[in-house]
């Protein structure tokens, strides 16, 4: 018989206190007032949500606020079926890249309002070039789950 | 490219489940096998280079410290390199570059890790911003997964011709891992068995995904001339590339992806490689995700863009087919994450030394061997040769 050695079992928990810094502020106080705020590089004209301090394109810090459109499109998705330690949500839920209207990049998040229970259909609705939409959160924290989820437009 | 650079010895750890060793001992074990395959000892190392994922994955950090003894760094010059997943090429890199510069004549590089003491997507999903990414990530396999549908729809590739390429891969790299006595996973699966597997992240079942691994991988490096003086067969570095990208996932194209294809255009441009379905003898190309691995062969130029299930469908990287990839079960069978991109590099070198026993491609004398990092943020690919 093969011999089992022996396992410590012990948690190791840090606490963290990380900060927002001026732009991701008002990003996030944004959301509580149910705007999805971007910034636009004045060098390119791109411009990208969540707001950046400065272009990751050109790295210059002349960007102007705007604000984004709550409707897009889905560039990518997957529908999550396994459990690990630390997630939010219990599985099954459907993440997505989704790309808000007018902006030059895409934002993961949750797709929700639609029934799971059917994968085939879930494909049939969640197509690249879907549109779906900012479903809000009754409850506001300031934090990206003010967003609770994109949901399917008809 | 500096100074031309050779590995003159490789050493692996059986891979697996380890609960029979602590860390440093399984450490130890990839390096007194890499110094006795170069025929030295820890006297004639200059210098160890150490890499392994984010410190939660064990819970300790630092792990260059915890290593001292058992990667004989005592008295030497020590280095700690992390890159994520690309973290095992980013070391061999990093010994490069060091044995090249002329600063040392042998450098040991290790690459380890044990995730059957942590927990491998909690881990990984600490590698993702607090603020916007994490909790929608879904530690790898979300990540992965997404990049695959957005390729599939980007190039117009059926479900079921996806599906069934990406099985027929997760089929020949469980056929490989047989031959591979240091291979975690040993277990052939069928067709049917991939296809049926239980759901991760919808398209990518259970046999689409790599195991968590412990292992470790030691690999020596030499400057030209020591090598030449101590090494009989050694395998040169013929080309090395190294790309990041963006950190926000939906900023970058990972459909094409750019890190993926620029690190390979530059250790091919070193390497002299024009054609790499011609040139190349066998590619060890990192492979947690059967999916993913097609979107691998398009940035190497093993095939043209979107048209990877249909090589993979006609054999071109089985065993026996026109460029072999992964013979040794790869990243699929295998995944102790920090030592994976050195285990790609140290199976190219036995490759192209002729050691790699059941798992030999007959001839090879070029070889590829590549590794992913982060949220598909990195790449990089090193080049080997049996040739100067």
């Amino acid at each position: 018989m093969k011999k089992e050695y022996r396992t410590i079992i012990n948690d190791v928990a840090l606490p963290y206190k990380w900060a927002l810094g001026r732009t991701w502020t008002r990003f996030f106080d944004g959301l509580k007032e149910e705007k999805i705020l971007g910034t636009k590089c004045l060098q390119c004209g791109k411009t990208f949500v969540p707001a950046r301090s400065f272009c990751p394109d050109c790295f210059v810090s002349e960007m102007e606020w705007v604000e984004a459109a709550q409707e897009g499109t889905i560039v990518t998705w997957t529908l999550v079926d396994a459990e690990y330690d630390g997630q939010t949500r219990k599985p099954p839920y459907v993440i997505a890249l989704v790309k808000l209207a007018g902006t030059d990049c895409c934002i993961n998040h949750y797709v929700g309002g639609i029934d799971l229970s059917d994968l085939k259909k879930v494909r049939q609705k969640l197509k690249e070039g879907a549109k779906v939409k900012a479903v809000w959160s009754p409850d506001k924290k300031a934090d990206i789950h003010d967003i609770a989820y994109f949901a399917p437009v008809r | 490219m500096g100074k031309s650079v050779a590995i003159i010895g490789t050493g692996q750890t059986r891979h697996g489940r380890r609960q029979d060793v602590c860390y440093p001992d399984l450490v130890k074990e990839a390096v007194e096998a890499a110094l006795e395959d170069a025929g030295i000892t820890l006297k004639d190392v200059d210098g160890v280079v150490l890499g392994t994922m984010p410190s939660m994955m064990e819970g300790v950090s630092s792990t260059h410290f915890y290593f001292a003894e058992a990667m004989g760094s005592v008295g030497k010059p020590v280095l700690k390199v992390e890159t994520c997943g690309s973290t095992g090429q980013s070391i061999g890199h990093c010994g490069f570059f060091w044995a090249s510069s002329g600063m040392a004549d042998i450098v040991l590089v290790v690459g380890s890790e044990k995730m059957s003491e942590g927990d491998g997507q909690a881990t990984m999903n600490t590698v993702f911003d607090p603020f916007f990414q994490r909790t929608f990530a879904a530690g790898a396999p979300g990540v992965f997964t997404m990049q695959s549908m957005e390729w599939m729809y980007r190039f117009k590739i059926p479900e079921d011709k996806g599906r069934e390429a990406a099985a027929m891969i997760s089929v020949s790299n469980h056929d490989n891992a047989m031959d591979n006595p240091h291979a975690h996973i040993r277990t052939r699966v069928t067709m049917d068995d991939v296809k049926n597997a239980r759901i991760i992240t919808y398209p990518v079942r259970l046999l689409d995904v790599c195991p968590a691994s412990d292992g470790a991988c030691a690999v020596i490096f030499a400057s030209g001339d020591k090598a030449k003086k101590i090494c009989k067969k050694p395998a040169w570095v013929k080309g090395i590339g190294f790309r990041g990208e963006e950190f926000f996932y939906g900023e970058s194209d990972k459909a094409i992806w750019m890190s993926a294809t620029e690190a390979a255009k530059e250790a091919y441009s070193q390497a002299g490689i024009k054609d790499p379905l011609k040139e190349l003898d066998v590619a060890e190309v990192y492979n947690p995700f059967t999916y993913q691995e097609m979107i691998f062969y398009e940035c190497f130029g093993f095939c043209p863009r979107g048209k990877a299930p249909d090589y993979v469908l006609k054999g071109t990287f089985k065993k026996g087919g026109r460029l072999p990839c992964g013979p040794s079960g790869g990243t699929l069978c295998t995944n102790p994450i920090g030592a994976t991109g050195l285990i790609r590099m140290a199976e190219a070198a036995l490759q192209v030394t002729g050691k790699a026993g059941a798992r030999q491609v007959e001839g090879a004398k070029l070889a590829l061997s590549h590794a992913m990092g982060g949220v598909d943020q990195f790449n990089g690919v090193t080049i080997l040769g049996s040739e100067q």
